[in-house]
């Protein structure tokens, strides 16, 4: 059963003077539920604008997006990303820095079914999100009060991957999230992505320029090439490859 | 003496206005400019309910006029996308003509001879008016903290900080992001408005001209406040409107009363206020640098 499936996915924005640069071409894509895949591509080969498209920041000129056979081409952000799950590339992005890490995981619990009247943090959400942070073995269950702009940049990523699937997202989008980090945290931060999309068998699409977490990670790979997937590998497929075979690819289209 | 519980009180009162304008500058991260319309809105409508003999249902239209003029706002700035300081001015202009029509055309309206809040609780309490005053002013200080602080731990409240904190993230975790500036600017022109309506029944008239200037009047307590209490939870937040808007009125009676100023000195002495505080940062910046290559110059010797 697929759980995401994008039809002639396309977009396009005018500049000025009219002329159309077209990003999307008409893509489609389909993912099964539990699936954990890896999306590689130039700059400029659509993969960004594909994530807009899906968590609806901007809207497609063609095509349609359907997510666990409810169709969300049209959706309103707010109103997808009640299962769309988002962790950003720039640590600071996914989260507000002024409010506590507990504040932040409040926002994020609240997502689904917000009650405008009751508090915000209750006693009961604190130790769920104290558990929560304690999973990650990164001693974060201690900033639980802490404003979230004293949290290093790996460890504001660790905070909104587990705001993001506290309540497990239909879809979990990961844009370059471990780009911004230093190699040793990137790691850290990438086999606790690895940990919490197996453990909750999410649905994922990660976007990275890093080709080793490319084959590494996840059970397909996805290479996007200007507006549409280029390649497409699986299962064992996925396991063959190899750095230099990829950077080959990459050097083919150029 | 007088001069100084005169202060003191008028602080208090004007605190609410500070309130607001921490709430659309600080919380929600808006320039909110109705201020200055809203001010005198409840000025109006608290005078004509006041006139009318119900001066306690005054306090609640007064605050449904502010928070009408803050959806006004809203809608401005997140529905049709105008910018913010934009939309303020657009709302504030056109309620001048509706603060003309609340107070019926004329510009002045006096509260000689009728009962303000003021006056019934003054009648109640076994004090001095001028005490009951400060009483009244107290209470009603610590009511709004509290209805703002408990305001702002409830999920609504929290989206709204969390919106003036980082958009991006607001919409991304599926925050209505419009509806809840919307309730934010309810709430601070709300404040404002019920403040403009005090400030009439403390000062026995409404005037149309009394709201210009109230935004950097407001901003000024905001920032002195900040400069005694540096956290920025809510609660803190509150309290150093409170303390700010009194400090603020301290300092302008100083200054009057040494003579040094004329009364109509007021609003220059805000702006330069206001200016001044507003400059530290660039002040330290400054100073910071020039030390840094003062050093230079001394190894050069």
């Amino acid at each position: 059963m697929a759980m995401l499936e994008i039809k002639n996915l396309k977009k396009h924005f005018k500049k000025e003077g009219g002329i159309e640069n077209h990003i999307l071409k008409g893509l489609d894509l389909k993912m099964d539920k539990g699936e954990f895949v890896t999306v590689l591509g130039n700059n400029g080969a659509g993969k960004s604008t594909l994530f807009n498209l899906i968590s609806g920041t901007i809207l497609s000129n063609d095509g349609s997006i359907v997510l666990d056979q409810i169709d969300i081409t049209f959706m309103p952000e707010h109103k997808r990303s009640k299962f769309i799950g988002r962790v950003f590339q720039s640590p600071m992005m996914g989260t507000a820095p002024n409010l506590t890490v507990a504040e932040n995981m409040a926002l994020a619990y609240g997502r689904q079914k917000r009650k405008n009247l009751n508090w915000a943090l209750t006693r009961d959400l604190k130790k769920l999100f104290y558990e929560k942070l304690e999973e990650s073995n990164m001693g974060l269950e201690k900033k639980l009060d802490s404003p979230m702009k004293d949290l290093s940049g790996g460890q504001c990523q660790v905070v909104a991957l587990v705001m993001c699937t506290i309540n497990p997202p239909k879809l979990l989008l990961l844009d370059e999230h471990t780009a911004a980090l230093d190699p040793k945290t990137a790691v850290d931060v990438m086999q606790y992505t690895q940990k919490i999309v197996e453990e909750g068998r999410l649905t994922a699409l990660m976007i990275t320029h890093d080709l080793e977490d490319a084959i590494l990670y996840g059970d397909r790979l996805i290479m996007m090439d200007s507006g549409v997937i280029g390649q497409d590998f699986s299962g064992e497929e996925k396991k063959n490859l190899t750095v230099e075979g990829l950077r080959t690819l990459y050097h083919l289209k150029e | 003496m007088t001069l100084l519980l005169g202060s003191l009180q008028l602080g208090l009162i004007y605190s609410l206005l500070a309130m607001g304008i921490y709430i659309s500058f600080r919380v929600l991260n808006t320039p909110d400019l109705t201020a200055e319309g809203s001010f005198t809105l409840g000025m109006a409508v608290m005078t004509v309910f006041v006139v009318a003999g119900h001066p306690f249902i005054g306090i609640f239209f007064a605050l449904v006029a502010g928070a009408l003029a803050g959806i006004i706002t809203a809608l401005l700035q997140t529905k049709l996308r105008i910018p913010p300081i934009l939309a303020g001015i657009l709302t504030m202009t056109g309620l001048y003509t509706i603060n003309l029509m609340v107070m019926g055309g004329s510009s002045n309206v006096t509260l000689l001879g009728v009962n303000s809040i003021f006056d019934l609780i003054a009648n109640i309490l076994p004090f001095s008016y001028n005490v009951s005053k400060i009483i009244v002013s107290v209470l009603i200080a610590l009511i709004m903290i509290v209805l703002m602080v408990l305001f702002f731990k409830t999920n609504c409240g929290l989206c709204i900080r969390a919106i003036g904190d980082n958009e991006k993230m607001a919409r991304a975790s599926s925050m209505n992001v419009d509806g809840y500036k919307i309730i934010g600017l309810m709430v601070s022109n709300g404040l404002i408005a019920l403040c403009g309506g005090l400030i009439a029944c403390d000062q026995g008239y409404a005037d149309m001209t009394s709201g210009s200037g109230m935004l950097v009047v407001g901003l000024a307590a905001v920032i002195i406040g900040e400069a005694f209490i540096r956290r920025r939870t809510i609660l803190a937040g509150m309290i150093s409107c409170v303390l700010g808007s009194i400090v603020y009125r301290f300092i302008l009676a100083a200054a009057i009363s040494t003579r040094i100023f004329p009364a109509y000195a007021m609003k220059l002495l805000s702006a330069i206020i206001v200016t001044i505080a507003l400059a530290i940062p660039a002040v330290r910046y400054y100073r910071e640098n020039y030390e840094l290559r003062k050093r230079d110059g001394h190894a050069g010797n």
